[in-house]
């Protein structure tokens, strides 16, 4: 013990660097969005009022204070366009990740089930692809997608349809694309609780009388819901707040919470109602965060 | 049907006490017919047969990569061997996957279901096998009761120490009253103390269950703790097969007696013949006698095995050869080494040929005014009936 | 014991991992294949051609973007590195310390935190702060992301390392700063490497904090490429895609030969 004492106090020094760093360009900015949230727009540099102005003294100060509302967020509660954005993220964010579910798990178990010495070569391949350009990957689909691209001209060459298919600009592009881009958060969570089960428990469990399939549904699959529960955190968050595959490939006419504060702010210049949709977004965002630290802590405690 | 752990599927099932043991019969329960397993060019099991009766606690003893596991789980069926056939009750098994054999395994990490009270680990195999559900919690009260888990029924493994996991380990495997229960390094990550105490009620539940058990274990003791038969494995192959006296006191070969226990040997030739008894001239030990009723036709080359326990030392030797019709075997030389250990004392000996003999002498009195220290000059002496001729 | 495991695939396994695999790959070959089509028309093949690449190469505005990207994660991955160490070392070595749960909480949160609420509220300070923007602004804040991923990647494997080999050191006369710098550096150095590489990738792959934190004038690539596909698919922009997944190819083929020369010298280095 009395080592990890000796390293503590320079460890402590190592860390104010990184800890000032973080303040400055992650907390502060916070504040600012908290702040603007609470502002009104104005049409001047910046965009919203009040600007607090420490020159001008305290009393002024208060006054800011004084006129800051939660008009922005009354707004967000009263305007449909906010409220179906909101329900947009929700459903495409629970479709995706239930999507990436069904095509991940058979993937992670046929890895797991690899011979020893393939599997990190498999989890290579699917780690590569993460490092790839995640604008590159959509691009390539679009690629794919388009009204004359490569799946059309498939398609009408087996006779499958008779004119090229829409694909670009509709829903089904953009769940293809959510699930082509997250596809590795939801397979490696999933291949490590699964190639970190015991063999010999299938063994008991067939030794036991179970044939395969049940030994699946008995032991394997149970014993892999942390993974599940991982993966599936590890995507529907950051599915979320998607922008730039749905502004890419889904169609115009209904909107993700991500793209509604995209608009508000470069297109419509509202900055304090920009401001007021990311403090919804992230309110949207603790319960499943919440759950994934809990989901990691039990595991963790699991594995001691 | 015979008192013998009946079908799990047969809806005739008793108490978890079974009656004693069958009568054995003329076919025995388990045949394993010459059975090869190969790993890549690595022959793990070689040509391997051997008989094993209803009823018995039969150990398969042998060092680390021996074969001995191998075995194990082909009879389990999680290994397929390559020739061969293994007969249950006079059935070839081999197209029987795992979970339709009537054979279950308790596995050397227990491979406990984590996530499964232990309740439910020990109704696992009999919710497979259909069971209604009352019998079922008949069932799991009575193995509960038998290896003594009363009131930890609701609490999952990693809340119970490496005792009572290995009790849920066997629980589980017995409540399907498998024909055969196979027991990997069964008692392996337990404490020394708790080991010894688990190997007698290993036999206790044995004995009162009338069941098969074949045990694989590396620790002769253990072995020879709870068998009624040892098999002892090297390299694929069945050493020797028998009691575990027979396989002490009469080893079939010079590694055998190596590996079981400690012995004195003695390297020579086979000089003279007479009724049962042999002469053989060693190189360190001058002639020995010993008494041998089989027949060594032409193999002339052979050791003397002797125990220590059976070696006797003294300053001056035997008062004289007429207490006894035989021969006395005497070696001279003086004592290198004394190791008290308690219950024993082991004398190393060297002798004048240069050859070192050991004697394990019992300490039967507290105080013994004779003790022998280092660098005296000692006899030490066997009888012929005491030695054992070892070919190869 | 001899008793090996073999990985008992089923066809439904290999179904499964083949058709996932050609999933993930499939469109990055065809993108990379159409990169070299001759014809205009990016649907219709018109033979092998370089054609595309020569035009993006004459592109000026693809030129300095890529230019300003290439700097930008250079220089964000460099100093996201440093900190990222720093803070690493901090969380593991440093024990409990006032703010300790305010730090972790500030390097995980990132991680997690949408992109667009990220670029908002760094855009916000740098308003407010009246600091002018371009290249510094879009390099704090890619700094600013990435330095959790290296804190996350380093601190993963500063914790796996046996705290004994420090010990031995000081036993052996070093001061706690000597035995890291001795012994705890070289053994993290692949980590540190491979965090290096993440963050470089991680920033030239960002369209969203970019566009937020950038001024007029100074767009990076994948800004460009964006503004690009909006509009529809055009073959420069396939051959600009190769040329980034060469890149990143190369760099990734270069951490792993690293992290392999590194553990293999481990290997030999361990009977001694």
């Amino acid at each position: 013990m009395s080592t990890h004492r000796i390293f503590a106090r320079p460890a402590r020094y190592a860390a104010i660097a990184p800890y000032l760093w973080m303040v400055l360009f992650f907390l502060v900015p916070f504040g600012f969005v908290l702040k603007i949230s609470l502002s009104q727009t104005a049409i001047a540099q910046p965009p919203y009022v009040p600007v607090f102005d420490f020159s001008e003294g305290w009393s002024a100060i208060n006054a800011a204070f004084a006129q800051l509302s939660f008009d922005n967020f009354r707004l967000l509660i009263s305007d449909s366009l906010y409220i179906s954005s909101y329900l947009r993220s929700v459903v495409v964010a629970v479709t995706s990740t239930l999507i990436l579910l069904l095509i991940g798990y058979p993937i992670a178990y046929g890895m797991a089930r690899l011979p020893q010495r393939w599997q990190p070569i498999a989890m290579m391949l699917v780690i590569v692809p993460f490092w790839t350009s995640f604008l590159i990957r959509i691009y390539a689909w679009i690629n794919i997608l388009q009204h004359d691209g490569l799946l059309n001209k498939i398609l009408l060459a087996l006779h499958l349809v008779s004119s090229p298919v829409v694909w670009l600009s509709t829903d089904t592009a953009m769940y293809l694309g959510i699930v082509y881009s997250y596809l590795p958060f939801m397979i490696l969570p999933l291949y490590a609780t699964l190639s970190k089960m015991d063999p010999s428990l299938l063994e008991a469990a067939s030794d036991l009388g179970s044939s395969p399939r049940q030994a699946f549904w008995l032991l394997t699959f149970p014993l892999s819901l942390p993974g599940v529960g991982a993966g599936a955190l590890l995507c529907f968050i950051p599915i979320i707040g998607e922008f730039v595959i749905p502004d890419l490939l889904a169609g115009s006419g209904s909107m993700m919470i991500g793209q509604t504060l995209w608009l508000e702010f470069f297109t419509n210049k509202d900055w304090p109602v920009a401001a007021a949709a990311a403090v919804a977004l992230l309110v949207l965002l603790v319960p499943p965060l919440l759950l994934y630290d809990r989901l990691q802590r039990r595991t963790l405690e699991g594995g001691r | 049907m015979s008192g013998q752990s009946p079908e799990i599927d047969t809806a005739k099932i008793n108490t978890a006490v079974a009656q004693a043991t069958a009568p054995a019969n003329d076919t025995p329960l388990l045949r394993v017919e010459s059975v090869s397993k190969k790993f890549g060019d690595f022959r793990a099991v070689d040509r391997l047969s051997l008989d094993i009766n209803a009823g018995e606690f039969f150990a398969l003893l042998g060092p680390s990569g021996c074969g001995k596991t191998t075995l194990l789980r082909m009879l389990a069926g999680f290994e397929t061997p390559d020739e061969g056939r293994i007969l249950l009750g006079g059935r070839d098994i081999a197209p029987v996957l795992p979970h339709e054999r009537p054979v279950n395994m308790m596995f050397q990490n227990y491979a406990l279901f984590p996530h499964l009270s232990v309740r439910d680990n020990i109704a696992f195999g009999l919710k497979r096998a259909g069971m209604a559900r009352a019998a079922i919690d008949t069932r799991v009260g009575e193995m509960v009761a038998l290896v003594k888990l009363d009131g930890l029924e609701k609490r999952r493994p990693d809340q119970l120490s490496g005792g009572q996991k290995q009790r849920v380990a066997l629980a589980r495997s017995l409540a399907r009253r498998p024909k055969v229960l196979l027991l990997d390094e069964p008692l392996a990550a337990l404490d020394k103390k708790l080991r010894e105490s688990t190997q007698l009620e290993l036999m206790e539940l044995q004995r009162r269950l009338g069941m098969t058990f074949i045990v694989v274990t590396h620790d002769q003791e253990e072995a020879m703790t709870m068998a009624n038969r040892i098999g002892v494995m090297d390299a694929g192959r069945l050493e020797q097969v028998a009691t575990p006296r027979d396989l002490y006191e009469a080893p079939a070969s010079r590694w055998i007696a190596q590996f079981v226990g400690d012995v004195n040997l003695f390297d020579g030739e086979v000089a003279s013949r007479e009724h049962h008894h042999l002469t053989i001239a060693t190189r360190d030990g001058g002639s020995i006698v010993v008494a041998e009723p089989r027949d060594l036709v032409g193999n002339t080359v052979v050791s003397v095995g002797i125990r220590p326990e059976k070696v006797k030392v003294s300053r001056r030797g035997p008062a004289s050869d007429a207490g006894t019709s035989q021969a006395i075997n005497r070696l001279e030389g003086v004592v290198t080494d004394v190791s008290y250990l308690g219950g024993s004392t082991v004398y190393k000996l060297k002798l004048d040929s240069g050859a070192v003999v050991r004697s394990s002498i019992a300490n039967t009195a507290r105080l013994d005014i004779d003790t022998l220290s280092a660098g005296q000059r000692v006899v030490a002496w066997f009888t012929p009936d005491d030695c054992v001729v070892l070919e190869k | 014991m001899m008793a090996r495991r073999i990985g008992r695939m089923s066809p439904f396994n290999i179904t499964a991992l083949a058709l996932g695999m050609a999933f993930l790959y499939l469109p990055i070959v065809i993108l990379v294949i159409y990169s070299f089509n001759a014809s205009r028309l990016v649907t219709v093949w018109g033979g092998w051609s370089l054609r595309w690449y020569h035009e993006s190469f004459n592109d000026r505005a693809m030129l300095d973007a890529a230019w300003m990207s290439l700097r930008v994660a250079a220089v964000s991955a460099t100093i996201a590195t440093l900190l990222g160490t720093l803070a690493a070392v901090g969380l593991v070595r440093g024990e409990r310390f006032r703010g300790r749960t305010l730090f972790s909480g500030m390097l995980y949160a990132p991680l997690v935190m949408p992109e667009v609420i990220s670029g908002l509220s760094l855009l916000l300070l740098f308003v407010a702060l009246n600091a002018e923007r371009g290249f510094w602004t879009v390099t704090i804040a890619h700094t600013t992301l990435t330095m959790c991923f290296v804190t996350v990647v380093v601190q993963s494997r500063l914790a796996s390392l046996d705290r004994s080999l420090e010990e031995a050191a000081m036993d052996l006369g070093c001061d706690p700063v000597q035995a890291f710098v001795r012994v705890t550096l070289p053994l993290i150095l692949p980590a540190i490497a491979a965090s290096w590489m993440l963050a470089f990738t991680l920033s030239l792959d960002d369209v969203v904090i970019a566009s937020f934190t950038t001024g007029p004038g100074s767009a990076t690539l994948p800004i460009r490429i964006y503004s690009e596909v909006r509009l529809g698919v055009k073959p420069e922009i396939n051959a600009i895609c190769t040329i980034v997944i060469a890149l990143i190819a190369v760099l990734i083929v270069i951490a792993s030969l690293a992290s392999n020369l590194s553990s293999s010298e481990a290997k030999s280095a361990a009977p001694l």
